[in-house]
């Protein structure tokens, strides 16, 4: 009796705790939308208000009209699927090599991929911006504000290379045995076996991927200088820099660009948590 | 054959990982701007930038934030973690709220963090005002949180141990803030594979919550504790969204407070001077210091750290 009535009011404490932690991450969300919904002279008022007066909705269309925001999204959303597409298919088809072929240089080729890991993108930012500056093709100045920088660099990943060689390793020995008895193409092999294998896998490569790219910036901001190829999150940097004072605008625009992903994220919370945590994130 | 399906990926990453990162290194013995190489300095850039107090400073900032960022991320994740681990009543809720700011963009965080610290209609001064505290300046302070502590009771520190700017400390906050539900999983993860008969063989021997925290918990933690603290310390190395949208005008300010490595380097490579050169020596520099903390972790990892 007395160790319930101990355990009952440890778990209240646990719980009240837990809850103030659980405010301090959601009210800056609620912030963000609370501001976005305040009219013109409710948004300068010291103390602000908690609750908005009026729910004001104007702040969204304002926002969404007055830098080309479609766009930013258009973007992003091309960008961010031709991305998982291209790393899907190049980790996939790596990864199939490493774990089911015997060749020269194979431990090798594996550690070189894995050595780049440890370099972080700010020590080679510059060197690639001079890169892109001088390849062939693009605009005038190169690949430099150009979908293609956006999109090629990123066309594989080393990490999502490393997690399919290691689910395809899990792989009994007796299907690939069985599979070359019989004369199957190492293709139809791919195709057939391992791929349709192998669904949490890609899963997991195509929800990071997606929303890592979603949310890059340092090097969209870097090699974009227009509207038209600048993706959502560099548009949104610039608004807000250039609409400092206006915080209606700036969180209602804050609140659009956060949208897609926030609904993803209530629907398959389970799926992007374990991705995003397999993986380590970008700042 | 293999080598076909090998061929994509690798072309890739030679062409836009590996090249830029030797290329890294040969444009820092050059001095270099916007697609011009103009002339071969060899080290030259490289003293020249262990002279320069500009970069002194920046990098201070940079391990400021670090010495911030890392005991109190770590700290609050465990502590999180520690409350979940029983597989309290709404764990899935909990989980699923401090998440939220991972999935979320560092830009839209940093927006919504700037208001909040607004000086005038920002809710950090409403919640001061409230509880009957003068307002601070928060993004808008340069003067170091020791001295802001010490300043009440009228007495002046010698410059060199203000600390960090109250600015740089609410970037501090806001990058702890987003990156602790990331570290509570990966604790949780950690607390969940020690062994159950552990607890039970402790409890039976008589030891209290904190025996078992002591003796158990921690030392059969310590690969996790170490991933999160090498983790969150590489990542806080590089922190640039954060100091980009929330600081200045100018950028890194108030009086140079905020300015971080990785922004030194952005605005030397890319602002109006395009020292690309110089900006890739100060990148040089930054990886040395990555890689001995990922070797380091590498050594101990495989040598002192107790495996469950």
């Amino acid at each position: 009796m007395h160790e319930a009535v101990l355990g009952l009011r440890r778990n209240w404490a646990v719980h009240a705790l837990l809850i103030v932690g659980a405010l301090s991450f959601v009210i800056p969300f609620y912030w963000m939308i609370g501001t976005s919904l305040k009219g013109g002279a409710e948004l300068f008022e010291t103390p602000p208000t908690w609750f908005p007066r009026s729910l004001e909705f104007g702040n969204y269309p304002e926002a969404w009209n007055t830098v080309p925001f479609p766009r930013y999204f258009a973007n992003t959303i091309f960008v961010a699927v031709s991305i998982v597409l291209g790393v899907v298919v190049t980790s996939g088809l790596s990864a199939f090599a490493f774990a089911f072929f015997r060749f020269r240089g194979r431990e090798g080729i594996f550690n070189g991929f894995l050595s780049t890991m440890m370099v972080p993108e700010p020590v080679y930012i510059i060197s690639s911006y001079v890169l892109l500056y001088h390849l062939p093709g693009g605009g005038r100045d190169g690949w430099i504000d150009d979908y293609s920088a956006l999109i090629v660099p990123w066309l594989a990943h080393v990490f999502s290379i490393f997690l399919l060689r290691q689910h395809f390793l899990s792989f009994p020995r007796d299907l690939v045995d069985a599979a070359v008895i019989d004369g199957c193409s190492p293709v139809r092999f791919l195709f057939v076996i391992v791929l349709p294998l192998s669904k949490a896998a890609l899963t997991t490569v195509c929800l990071f991927t997606f929303i890592n790219t979603w949310n890059s910036f340092l090097w969209p901001l870097v090699v974009t200088n227009s509207d038209t190829i600048r993706p959502i999150q560099v548009g949104l940097a610039y608004f807000a820099q250039e609409q400092g004072t206006e915080h209606g605008l700036m969180m209602a625009a804050a609140v659009f660009s956060i949208a897609p992903l926030l609904v993803a994220y209530f629907f398959a919370q389970k799926q992007i948590i374990a991705s995003l945590t397999h993986t380590g994130l970008k700042g | 054959m293999p080598y076909a399906f090998l061929a994509p990926a690798a072309v890739i990453i030679v062409l836009f990982r590996l090249l830029p990162i030797v290329a890294a290194l040969g444009l820092s013995f050059f001095d270099a701007s916007f697609g011009k190489i103009r002339a071969f300095v060899g080290l030259a850039q490289y003293s020249e930038l262990f002279g320069d107090p500009a970069f002194w400073r920046s990098a201070g900032n940079t391990l400021w934030f670090v010495l911030g960022c890392v005991p109190l991320s770590v700290a609050s994740s465990l502590f999180f973690a520690l409350l979940l681990r029983k597989g309290v009543a709404g764990l899935g809720f909990y989980r699923t709220t401090y998440f939220l700011p991972v999935v979320t963009s560092f830009v839209a965080v940093s927006m919504v963090w700037k208001l909040i610290f607004h000086t005038r209609v920002g809710l950090a001064n409403s919640v001061l005002a409230g509880l009957g505290i003068e307002p601070l300046q928060w993004l808008d302070e340069p003067t170091g949180i020791f001295q802001l502590a010490v300043a009440g009771l009228g007495w002046d520190l010698p410059a060199w141990a203000h600390g960090p700017s109250l600015a740089l400390v609410c970037v501090i906050l806001v990058s702890v803030w987003r990156g602790i539900g990331y570290n509570v999983v990966i604790f949780l993860a950690g607390l969940q594979s020690i062994p159950e008969h552990y607890y039970e063989a402790a409890r039976i021997d008589g030891a209290g919550r904190v025996g078992i925290f002591r003796n158990v918990t921690w030392p059969l933690l310590t690969p996790t504790t170490f991933y999160v603290v090498v983790m969150t310390m590489i990542l806080s190395f590089q922190v640039f969204a954060p100091i980009y949208l929330m600081t200045g005008p100018p950028i890194g300010g108030p009086l140079g407070t905020t300015n971080v490595i990785v922004y030194y380097l952005f605005d030397e490579g890319f602002g109006a001077g395009g020292n690309m050169g110089y900006a890739s020596a100060v990148a040089l520099v930054l990886f040395a210091v990555i890689l001995v903390l990922t070797l380091f972790q590498r050594k101990v990892v495989e040598k002192r750290v107790h495996y469950a």
